[in-house]
């Protein structure tokens, strides 16, 4: 049908989109359309709901109201919305970490029977980092300190942040100046909302250094201690290789999709649908096994250490439905959309939601606790054995594709991949930097957003740049994006890379885009920078190095705190769409430009992919002169993008 | 002629009218560059107690601005045509702002339909509704209508939104009847 293939690249989500269009059943898509034109107020930030003598707006004509009727002009009110959306974002993934430290204070307590240490490897290099007693002591008695430890951290109320100290020297005294060092997790959020509570903080200015503050507390925070316990807990991501598109999943089996975040539940979900017991039910009511995919970031958790495969990412959550052939779609938290209880009863599948954080009119509520995880998992197989029976095999649309991919790749598994096993270090990586044969490390992460073509702005970024032999680190949705392309294969650098980032992935034997988790694992971004800049050669601060970031299809407010910090930890990062900061001068002037003075690095708004890209290779080259590096080995000329292929879905 | 019929009951005063005309009269489609360029409403919302009124060019039959123009460049090329101005003829004297009884005429600065050498002066001249002259060229409904969400305008004969006025009234009063 006309129209798929502008919402989607993917050949399996243009099909699926077909058969919504004939079944007459709406998608975000159409969603979208009828929400058109969205408000030019909104997207430019100067409406304010922040009390009740408003709603208030400013007109940006500059005729009408230039103030609210507190006085705000569109610098606070836009300043004040923009640190409001980043603390959900940051709530969002620090919430998400709270959860993983209280499965491992369970662990830990012997209180349930789902969950035990499984590095003890990374818990004990944890121990030592914050100063906990570990030598002689059981790998429980040392993960409830960890836990009771970390626990803190989130209602930490002076001080600062322990993982701070994981940052060099530069983005800590940047930080200090600005009074934006995070002095506890949960508390810059509160701070935050205070500060934009009616007549309080109208500073811009400041109120933006309170969201880079809030946002430091979930990177350099809940994010990065969401990663390290998961690590603890799930185990250390090792290479694995998997496959992902709607093609994983099968005809013959039950087939159960995880949608959401926490890895607290899909963990065990993954152990669960190995029980025999189990698949012998399965077998029963005539399916062929107990089939496990994953969509958005509890798939990247699952598929980092299990292998588990990836149905797609995140607007891909109704075309899974769609395909007639999904049991059950079980969700927990952050990215999984109320339109799945609706659209389930198309179709035999039953939507069941999981979390006491989230829940969903229409959808089956099964509440999880962590003390009960095994029981809860086994529960809701049950249903989707049970629920095989009801499949109506004259709405079966399973699409072909599936492709091949090689994920989890960490801060830590990176030694050894470049080392070896025996001599483990970053050294190959700087050393291929500073050569110029790899000419920088560009992270490239976030979400899918249906008003830009789906996949397409990630696959176009990404591919222009290793093809000018800058390797790629992802995350989220866009690490799924490329996955489905091939792109995450070892085969994908003879057919898309440069011939500098050919010679290392073939002298490694590694992708050319590494996928290194969900997106609380962009912390794993900052902590190889880290990594890199300890290495040494290439810049002893994070502004120094050959270093880009990108989220080309952003929708959540998590990506803005992930930007946020990224940015404020000295990395230049270009997003799409712009951020709603457009209404205010000052504060998209503080964000583009001066912030390059406080942090040594900028947001950069591009909606076009390839110049993106290119803006993230200008910004790494101008490092490597600044380095005194040697300009790239192999230079390529710059493609510019076909300009029809630039133009955004209008539905 | 159709004209842009409102109806008051259902504005929310959201304005999306407004950013919708000013764009569907700027160059680009950017609404941050459009606002730099001087694109700017011909459609304004009015407070009336609790109600919202969007208000426009009503295009009059006897139009006070067409006679009150001293240089010709408010016109109309003929019956049931709308009222248009000639941004290079305006002099800029404001009569029309003025005499119009509704207050949806104004002055304001370069638009797309001046010539290069005028905006370059940066002169003014007045904007009003037109009812999307390019819109309806390609057969699509003035930009302010397309842009409400909640369908409180209309582009229509004020005939049939008379009819309905009609039925409403009729209804009300059969109702005020069986009392």
């Amino acid at each position: 049908m006309a129209g798929s293939q502008k919402r989607s690249v993917d050949p399996a989500s243009q099909a699926m989109i077909d058969c919504a269009c004939e079944a007459g059943v709406d998608i975000a898509w159409d969603r979208l359309a009828a929400q058109e034109p969205q408000c030019g107020f909104g997207a430019l930030g100067i409406c304010c709901r922040n009390c009740a003598m408003g709603p208030c707006r400013i007109d940006p004509f500059g005729e009408g109201a230039d103030k609210g009727v507190c006085g705000a002009t569109a610098d606070t009110i836009v300043a004040r919305n923009l640190l409001r959306s980043l603390l959900g974002g940051a709530a969002a993934h620090s919430d998400h970490g709270r959860e993983i430290v209280h499965a491992l204070a369970l662990a830990a307590e012997g209180k349930s029977e789902a969950y035990r240490v499984k590095s003890p490897a990374k818990l004990r290099k944890l121990a030592a980092e914050y100063g906990i007693e570990h030598e002689g002591r059981t790998d429980g008695e040392v993960a409830k300190d960890l836990a009771h430890f970390l626990l803190g951290e989130f209602g930490k109320q002076e001080g600062e942040l322990l993982d701070v100290q994981r940052a060099p020297e530069q983005q800590r005294k940047n930080w200090q100046v600005v009074g934006a060092v995070p002095r506890g997790v949960d508390r810059e959020i509160v701070t935050g909302m205070h500060m934009t509570n009616v007549g309080v903080d109208n500073d811009p200015e400041h109120l933006i250094m309170g969201a880079v503050r809030a946002s430091l507390a979930d990177g350099w925070g809940g994010s990065m201690i969401a990663t390290d316990v998961s690590d603890v807990l799930f185990g250390s991501p090792r290479w694995v290789r998997s496959r992902a598109n709607l093609g994983v999943l099968k005809d013959d089996e039950v087939n159960v999709i995880v949608h959401g975040h926490e890895p607290t539940l899909s963990d065990v979900i993954v152990a669960a649908s190995q029980d025999p017991g189990l698949l012998a039910e399965a077998k029963a009511k005539g399916a062929n096994g107990i089939n496990l995919a994953g969509i958005c970031c509890t798939a990247n958790e699952i598929l980092m250490r299990h292998g588990i495969p990836i149905a797609g990412n995140y607007l891909q959550q109704e075309l899974a439905i769609l395909t007639g052939a999904v049991e059950v779609m079980l969700v927990d938290v952050q990215c999984v959309w109320p339109s799945l209880a609706e659209l389930q009863k198309c179709f035999h599948t039953k939507v069941i939601s999981t979390s006491s954080k989230a829940k969903f009119p229409g959808a089956t509520h099964i509440e999880f606790h962590e003390d009960e995880a095994m029981e809860t998992a086994r529960k809701i197989l049950r249903i989707a054995i049970d629920n095989f029976a009801n499949r109506d095999r004259s709405k079966v649309r399973i699409p072909s594709e599936q492709e091949g991919l090689i994920a989890g790749f960490t801060t830590e598994n990176v030694f050894e991949m470049l080392g070896g096993r025996y001599r483990p270090s970053y050294r190959p990586l700087n050393d291929g930097i500073q050569t110029g044969r790899l000419r920088g490390v560009a992270g490239v992460v976030g979400c899918n957003n249906p008003k830009f073509t789906h996949d397409e702005y990630h696959l176009a970024m990404v591919k222009e740049l290793i093809r000018n032999d800058v390797l790629v680190v992802q995350t989220g949705c866009s690490a799924i994006a490329c996955g489905k392309a091939g792109l995450l294969a070892p085969e994908a650098a003879e057919k898309y890379a440069g011939k500098g980032l050919q010679e290392i992935c073939r002298a490694v034997g590694i992708p050319p885009v590494l996928h290194v988790g969900s997106c609380v694992d962009n912390s794993r971004i900052l902590t190889a920078c880290a990594e890199m800049v300890k290495e040494g050669g290439i810049g002893d601060s994070f502004d120094k190095l050959p270093v880009a970031g990108a989220a080309p299809e952003w929708m959540s407010e998590k990506a803005i705190s992930i930007g946020m910090y990224v940015v404020a930890s000295g990395i230049y990062t270009v997003v799409n769409p712009a951020l709603c900061v457009k209404g205010s001068r000052v504060v998209e002037e503080l964000l583009t430009k001066s912030f390059e003075k406080l942090f040594g690095a900028t947001w950069a708004f591009e909606e076009d992919p390839v110049r993106g890209a290119r803006l993230m290779i200008d910004h790494i080259d101008r490092k490597r002169r600044d380095l005194g590096l040697p300009g790239p080995m192999y230079e390529v000329p710059y493609a510019p993008r076909a300009e029809k292929a630039a133009v955004a879905v209008a539905g | 002629m159709k004209r842009i019929v409102a109806d008051p009951a259902k504005c929310m005063a959201c304005r999306a009218c407004g950013i919708a005309c000013a764009l569907a009269h700027a160059e680009g489609e950017d609404l941050v560059e459009a606002i730099l360029e001087g694109a700017r409403p011909r459609v304004y919302v009015e407070a009336a107690g609790k109600l919202a009124v969007p208000l426009q060019c009503r295009h009059c039959e006897d139009a006070p601005c067409v006679r009150v123009c001293p240089s010709g460049a408010l016109s109309r090329a003929g019956e049931d045509e709308p009222v248009l101005v000639d941004q290079d003829r305006c002099i800029g004297c404001a009569f029309c702002v003025q005499a119009c009884p509704f207050g949806v005429i104004r002055l304001a600065g370069r638009g797309k339909a001046m010539s290069a050498d005028r905006q370059v002066a940066g002169l003014k001249a007045v904007i009003k509704c037109d009812l999307c002259a390019s819109l309806r060229a390609e057969g699509r409904e003035p930009a302010c209508v397309t842009a409400c969400p909640v369908g409180a305008l209309s582009f229509e004969e004020v005939e049939a939104s008379a009819k309905r006025t009609r039925a409403r009234a009729a209804a009300a009063a059969a109702c005020e009847g069986k009392r």
